[in-house]
């Protein structure tokens, strides 16, 4: 909300003088307020491993945060650039690989990537596009100067929170909202579903039937699956719902087998087809790859799709933008040392304090060290881990990352945030919802904004012209 | 709609009809229990009964005392028709449908699992479980209220109250069956007090005493509660009224769907079996063996509307 000389940020300013006026015991009761109705309408996210199951609300902050469409403008072109850029690869990896051939990327980054996927080669989506839904996750380190953390291309989650937050926020404080312009959100279910529709495949006969594909109700992002099935008008289904039939995918309905066209898929590439993947796999359809080759079914996002947000490959982004747009990268990556390479590991080891470790494969904010926060004990542990496996790793600056205030017992108090767009491409269009989901680090000077481990959210509000 | 999800409305809706029942019933043995502590023992034995689960409570309990029955019948998450287990189940079946609900149905079902799950978190004292029942009763109503308040009327709606009327038939049946001795015409001689609390019981476990007084004025006889629980049109919860909002549903659902299946005939069949009876020729032929066959009915016509809706396969 502040800038570096202490005076309110101008996309702040309409903000900052309604909540100067506010009282601070009122906007604490609207938090407890807000707990209630996201409990009430069962905004929960599921924990793993929990004997009871339960069901946990992800903590949401009453203070928005604040982008102004200028700055927005440049991010939307630089996430558009990047998306395409995406596409692109995505397609030349499972096609002729010009960008190895060109010596622009190494071949073992694709060879030894578990993400890849051999089943894809040759293979072209319907329409051309692998991923359909992207999030980009982003971080201020200054004022206009955004930095790419990661890029999520096969399933990125969480795009119902961004729903759900401004939901909130409308119902809470309507007042603001007539006093300050801000962008709606609220379109996306319906580009979502038209993105999908567009993208359908050849065998599709008329309107495109479309599906969600849920893990089932006790998976972590359940509640994100049947909220877009919902807001699209589209089935949720289970792989036990689906069978392949006389080349399709079908689904089990009260009056019988019916094709479908499009399947958002929210189930990971390794279980989606126990005939070609994870033979274990009760979570998919079997065959359904088959009848994706075949010209029969659309999956949304491709499979092999996260060959392009694997944390080594994210490292080559700005070659691989430069090299598919021809333009230089409008968002700019943070500095990344491979482990892989025996200067870079060197360098890490020296370094560890100072540095972030993440593994390549990992997510959630597991399998990671923060040097600055970390104890002697974990750093020796990395340590051994890096020597032992360089190839899993890659390390990472810490940022000198904005804050953002949020609302706590004691006022307001800065805290560390991340921003994830949601991009949707249709073989016409790119389309970023203006807005996102903002994570934030409940904890005082924590970096770490996962949900999983204990980081919150607040509405994201880019303003109107 | 996908065969999954007409299955899960049908066994949400059975399954919230089914807590609110056991309320019921529970209020019926614990008015005796208060008003006859002589007869409490036996009284509690056949709320047990009537619930369905002696087995699982003896395997429990050595005592049919007020506490433990009340513990099993609405806490109790190892018996999974408990109250506490089927509002799970209810809850667990809404989300795994939700998109087929509308956000009122959903959030009222939500609703209804956090305030029953905080009821139901502590054993239960005595003087507490009226205000509990109350509260079960209220919040499944709450739930068919937002139902009938803003739900489409299509094939959605017809799995729902399919699943309503089933639950809801078979436990009248089930509560005329653990009590039909006290109904049957030649045991009634015995004409004693005892059987006018017991036909007080039946009518108070179907929430029934008010509206067969208003029928009936003081004239309260084994054979005209008969006739009003099972072939009492007007009565919500008379087998004849259940089996008639069954037909009315399937008959939806085969219009809609431009096709008739066995389950229609299926319950034809025990429709006719109710029809233009009356409750002299059900009694002389045997009222334990009438009940035995229309509860072996409507499991069967519940297997049929799965088999012909593809709920699992």
């Amino acid at each position: 909300m502040f800038g570096v000389d202490g005076k309110v940020r101008e996309p702040y300013r309409d903000y900052h003088n309604w909540i100067d006026q506010e009282d601070p015991a009122q906007l604490l009761k609207k938090s407890a307020e807000a707990e209630t109705f996201f409990r009430r309408t069962g905004i929960t996210f599921n924990v793993y491993g929990d004997a009871q199951n339960t069901e946990r609300l992800i903590p949401f902050d009453v203070v928005p945060r604040v982008v102004s469409a200028r700055e927005w403008s440049r991010l939307a072109r630089g996430i558009e650039q990047r998306v395409r850029a995406i596409n692109a690869f995505l397609h030349d990896i499972y096609h002729r690989q010009e960008i190895i051939r060109a010596g622009r990327v190494p071949e073992r980054l694709i060879a030894e990537n578990s993400a890849f996927e051999p089943k894809m080669i040759g293979v072209s989506p319907p329409g051309g596009v692998y991923t359909h839904i992207v999030g980009i996750d982003l971080v201020r380190t200054g004022d206009n100067e955004f930095f790419v953390l990661e890029d999520n291309a096969r399933t990125p989650s969480g795009v119902s929170y961004m729903l759900e937050n401004r939901e909130t926020m409308l119902q809470m404080f309507p007042e603001l909202f007539s006093k300050i312009p801000v962008q709606s959100v609220s379109d996306y279910p319906k580009n979502l579903r038209r993105a999908l529709a567009r993208s359908a495949p050849r065998a599709c006969g008329g309107r495109p039937v479309i599906a969600v594909l849920t893990p089932g109700i006790h998976n972590s992002a359940y509640f994100e699956h049947s909220f877009l099935a919902d807001q699209m008008g589209a089935e949720l289904v289970e792989g036990h719902d689906l069978r392949v039939i006389d080349g399709r995918v079908a689904m089990r309905t009260t009056k019988g087998y019916t094709p479908i066209d499009v399947i958002y898929r929210r189930v990971d590439d390794e279980f989606l087809d126990p005939l070609n993947f994870n033979p274990d796999s009760m979570l998919g359809v079997p065959g359904i790859l088959d009848v994706y080759r075949s010209g029969g079914i659309t999956l949304a996002n491709a499979p092999g799709t996260g060959i392009a947000d694997d944390k080594a490959v994210y490292s080559y982004m700005p070659e691989i933008v430069q090299f598919y747009t021809g333009e230089a990268p409008i968002l700019k990556n943070v500095d990344t040392w491979r482990c892989s390479e025996p200067d870079s590991l060197a360098y890490v080891l020296e370094h560890l304090e100072e540095l972030v470790v993440k593994e390549v494969h990992g997510s959630g904010g597991y399998g990671m060290l923060i040097g600055p926060t970390a104890s002697k004990k974990e750093i020796a542990r990395f340590r051994k881990l890096l020597k032992a496996k360089p190839g899993n790793y890659i390390a990472q600056p810490t940022l000198a990352l904005s804050t953002v205030p949020i609302l706590t017992k004691a006022g307001l108090a800065p805290r560390h945030v991340d921003l994830r767009p949601f991009v949707l491409v249709s073989p016409e269009s790119i389309d970023i919802t203006p807005g996102g989901l903002t994570r934030v680090a409940l904890k005082k000077g924590s970096l770490v904004v996962n949900s999983s481990q204990g980081g919150g959210t607040k509405d994201t509000w880019v303003l109107d012209d | 709609m996908l065969g999954k999800s007409a299955g899960g409305l049908y066994w949400m809706f059975r399954y919230l009809e089914r807590s609110e029942n056991l309320a019921r019933l529970l209020e019926a043995g614990f008015r005796i229990a208060l008003t006859r502590s002589s007869a409490a023992t036996s009284e509690w034995q056949s709320v047990v009964a009537t619930a369905g689960v002696t087995a699982g409570f003896e395997a429990k309990h050595d005592e049919y005392t007020g506490a433990n029955v009340v513990d099993f019948l609405l806490r109790d998450r190892d018996n999974s028709s408990s109250v506490r287990a089927v509002t799970d189940q209810a809850r667990t079946n809404a989300r795994m449908v939700r998109t087929a609900l509308t956000r009122e149905v959903w959030e009222a079902t939500n609703e209804c699992w956090m305030v029953l799950n905080q009821i139901l978190q502590r054993p239960i004292r005595e003087r507490d479980l009226p205000e509990i029942l109350s509260v079960i009763k209220q919040q499944s109503t709450l739930v068919r209220g937002t139902m009938f308040g803003t739900m489409l009327r299509n094939d959605i709606y017809n799995f729902s109250r399919l699943g309503t009327f089933i639950e809801r038939a078979d436990n009248t049946a089930r509560i005329l069956d653990v009590k039909y001795y006290v109904l049957l015409p030649s045991l009634s001689h015995v004409g004693s007090s005892l059987d006018n609390v017991q036909w007080e019981t039946i009518l108070r476990s179907v929430s029934a005493n008010r509206s067969y007084r208003w029928l009936n004025g003081e004239d309260i006889n084994p054979s005209s509660i008969a006739d009003f629980l099972i072939l009492d049109r007007s009565m919500p919860r008379s087998l004849a009224h259940c089996v008639q909002e069954i037909l009315v549903n399937l008959n939806q659902l085969a219009v809609a769907y431009d096709e008739r299946k066995p389950c229609h005939e299926c319950a034809e069949k025990i429709f006719e079996k109710l029809d233009k009876r009356s409750i002299d020729s059900i009694l002389a032929s045997g009222l334990h063996e009438f009940l035995k066959n229309f509860i072996q009915g409507m499991s069967e016509l519940s297997s049929q509307i799965e088999q012909d809706y593809r709920f699992y396969s």
